[in-house]
């Protein structure tokens, strides 16, 4: 099945939302609220991209909503306790990244099924988020991280910036380098990878290790928005991100991911959100939508695969 | 199995030395009444694990399944109705778990975990952040009371543990659940129907979560949306720590009873200890780990042996 006979499908779920929306939830359609679709979206997209190759891996990180938690309130801490913004990023980072690389060693180099390996990181990062703050929200971050996140250039808001770059990284590494090679033959032909003596374990561990440092850059976005940290605020985010893959018409076998459709898979479980959002249907509901919406394109996807 | 008995007794003497409250009756009664309601949780999502699927759903599903019971029972007085209830809505959360699994095929953690989150979600629509509680003590007795001086959900446990011991050991379907688990694919061969052995697994497991909700919520004598949410790791731990290989196949009703108690022994234990509960998910993330490593590393040597 080429990339064009995928196209339809995510893109077509877009456009049906969007005139539902259009029509049935006033405001939707008003610059102000797409701009904040794009916005509520751009934090989502972070994960969603290094979750679409993990899932081109054939693997998951249900860890990903929890580590972004803690990456979170590591950025809130360092900032209450009077670093700077830097430090306090880079500290965020590389509590993320070291998840990462944690989770792709437990899956890489031990064995150990993707999901259970990330469910007991799951486990650890929420439970140190909790230990660190008591369970409560870190708040007075000082106005370093305020200010640079209400930066807009061209008119165009830091977090769809930061967004947008993300992916063009993302889409050069996964078509234009020799690592995307990797992580498309990693789920498709492991066999023959390391056979023609590519460290192709190193290669699938860096691919987990990229989806915590992107739980890092996640948290600027988030405690931007939020103008604070709390160990919580994520949690189920993966569901969303995994979601948004999957809708996308990335497939678990074969190393077949597309990663536009990854994009527009965001852009639908955002529009879903928002457009619920607008009607005043409570989050929890938005939750179930999403799970439905997954469904429905998964059934979509299995009617198609017997036409063909 | 030997080992993790000794396991029992070596974590049972360091926390009897360590604080004086541990080794009294009524405690290591209580770490029994704890373990019984994970071990419920956790039975039926043993055999779905045996059968190499998995259910992630089950937390939420309890959760879901407890408030359901509870605005059963509130709603018409009779605690028959808060019973059927409950496992109505585990049955049908199972179901439509094995549907997923089996029709659409679907990785069962991608089904199960969409499950989770969308049970979250009704949940909390459906109890709009009230609580239900209050309930008559007659059905209250069912999570918190005795009979022998042996708390009632003790019974309920080994009443599980006999009634699956002898589904896995002495029934056809039983040990098809094992054939599946180690070879799906072979199993299909000889004739065994696959796909409606696991919508029944995948539905027990939600029968049993549905029942797990209505004696946990006869135990808290009370129910809100998020109650189920903290379960689902301390029951993916019982299976892991009782030696149920999560690549299908191999393990038991008895490993996850032990599994539970291990695991609520550790609980009990850090409580005991003055250790603030916000440590728990992660010292349960941990020994999730740990216990899969063992089932990874074990099945390695076994492969190798072979």
């Amino acid at each position: 099945m080429g990339r064009l006979a995928r196209i339809p499908g995510v893109a077509f779920l877009l456009v049906v939302l969007g005139i539902l929306f259009g029509i049935f939830a006033g405001g939707f359609a008003s610059l102000p609220n797409l701009l904040n679709i794009g916005i509520q979206s751009s934090t989502l997209l972070l994960l969603a991209l290094p979750m679409t190759f993990i899932i081109m891996t054939e693997g998951l990180d249900l860890s990903m909503g929890a580590v972004l938690g803690l990456t979170g309130v590591v950025l809130a801490s360092a900032l209450v306790a009077g670093n700077t913004l830097i430090v306090a990023f880079a500290a965020a980072l590389g509590v993320g990244l070291a998840f990462g690389i944690a989770n792709g060693l437990l899956v890489v180099k031990l064995g150990l099924p993707p999901f259970v390996a990330t469910l007991g990181t799951l486990g650890i990062a929420q439970g140190i988020a909790l230990v660190m703050t008591g369970g409560e929200s870190v708040a007075g971050i000082g106005p370093a991280l305020p200010k640079l996140y209400a930066t807009k250039w061209v008119g165009i808001p830091f977090s769809i910036l930061v967004a947008a770059l993300m992916y063009a990284a993302f889409h050069f590494l996964l078509y234009h380098t020799r690592f995307g090679n990797y992580v498309f033959a990693i789920g498709g032909n492991r066999e023959a990878l390391v056979l023609a003596g590519v460290p192709a374990g190193f290669f699938h561990v860096l691919v987990y290790a990229l989806a915590g440092l992107m739980t890092g850059f996640a948290a600027l976005l988030l405690t931007g928005r939020m103008n604070s940290g709390h160990p919580i605020a994520a949690m189920g985010m993966e569901f969303d991100a995994i979601a948004a893959v999957i809708v996308g018409g990335t497939e678990r076998q074969r190393g077949n991911g597309w990663l536009p459709g990854t994009v527009l898979g965001v852009l639908a479980v955002g529009v879903l959100r928002n457009g619920l959002n607008v009607m005043a249907i409570q989050s929890s509901l938005q939750v179930a939508s999403i799970g439905l919406l997954l469904i429905v394109a998964l059934l979509i996807d299995s009617i198609r695969k017997r036409q063909l | 199995m030997k080992y993790r008995l000794i396991g029992v007794a070596l974590i049972v003497l360091a926390l009897g030395l360590s604080s004086d409250a541990f080794a009294t009756p009524s405690n290591l009664l209580n770490v029994l009444r704890q373990a019984s309601l994970i071990f419920l949780s956790a039975s039926g999502l043993t055999l779905v694990i045996v059968g190499a699927g998995l259910d992630l759903s089950v937390g939420a599903n309890l959760g879901l399944s407890a408030c359901f019971a509870a605005a059963a029972i509130k709603a018409t007085g009779a605690l028959s109705s808060g019973f059927a209830a409950g496992l109505a809505c585990g049955i049908i959360v199972g179901l439509l778990n094995g549907l997923m699994v089996t029709k659409l095929r679907l990785p069962p953690f991608i089904a199960t975990y969409g499950m989770l989150w969308m049970l979250y979600g009704v949940n909390y629509w459906y109890m709009k952040g009230d609580t239900i509680y209050g309930f008559p003590s007659s059905f209250r007795a069912l999570g918190s009371g005795d009979l022998l001086d042996i708390p009632i959900p003790v019974y309920l446990m080994v009443i599980g543990l006999l009634a699956g011991g002898v589904f896995t050991r002495y029934t056809t379907l039983g040990h098809e659940v094992y054939a599946i688990g180690a070879n799906a694919e072979a199993a299909r061969l000889s004739g065994i129907p696959v796909s409606s052995r696991l919508i029944l697994l995948y539905t027990l497991s939600g029968a049993m979560a549905g029942l797990a909700g209505v004696i946990y919520l006869a135990r808290l004598n009370s129910a809100e949306a998020g109650i189920g949410t903290p379960l689902l790791l301390p029951a993916i731990a019982a299976v892991l720590i009782g030696g149920t290989s999560l690549f299908g196949g191999s393990g038991g009703l008895a490993g996850t009873m032990i599994g539970a108690i291990i695991l609520t022994l550790v609980l009990n234990g850090m409580n005991l200890l003055g250790i603030n509960s916000n440590w728990q998910p992660l010292v349960t993330g941990v020994i999730i780990l740990f216990a899969a490593l063992i089932d990874s590393v074990t099945r390695r040597h076994a492969e190798l042996g072979a």
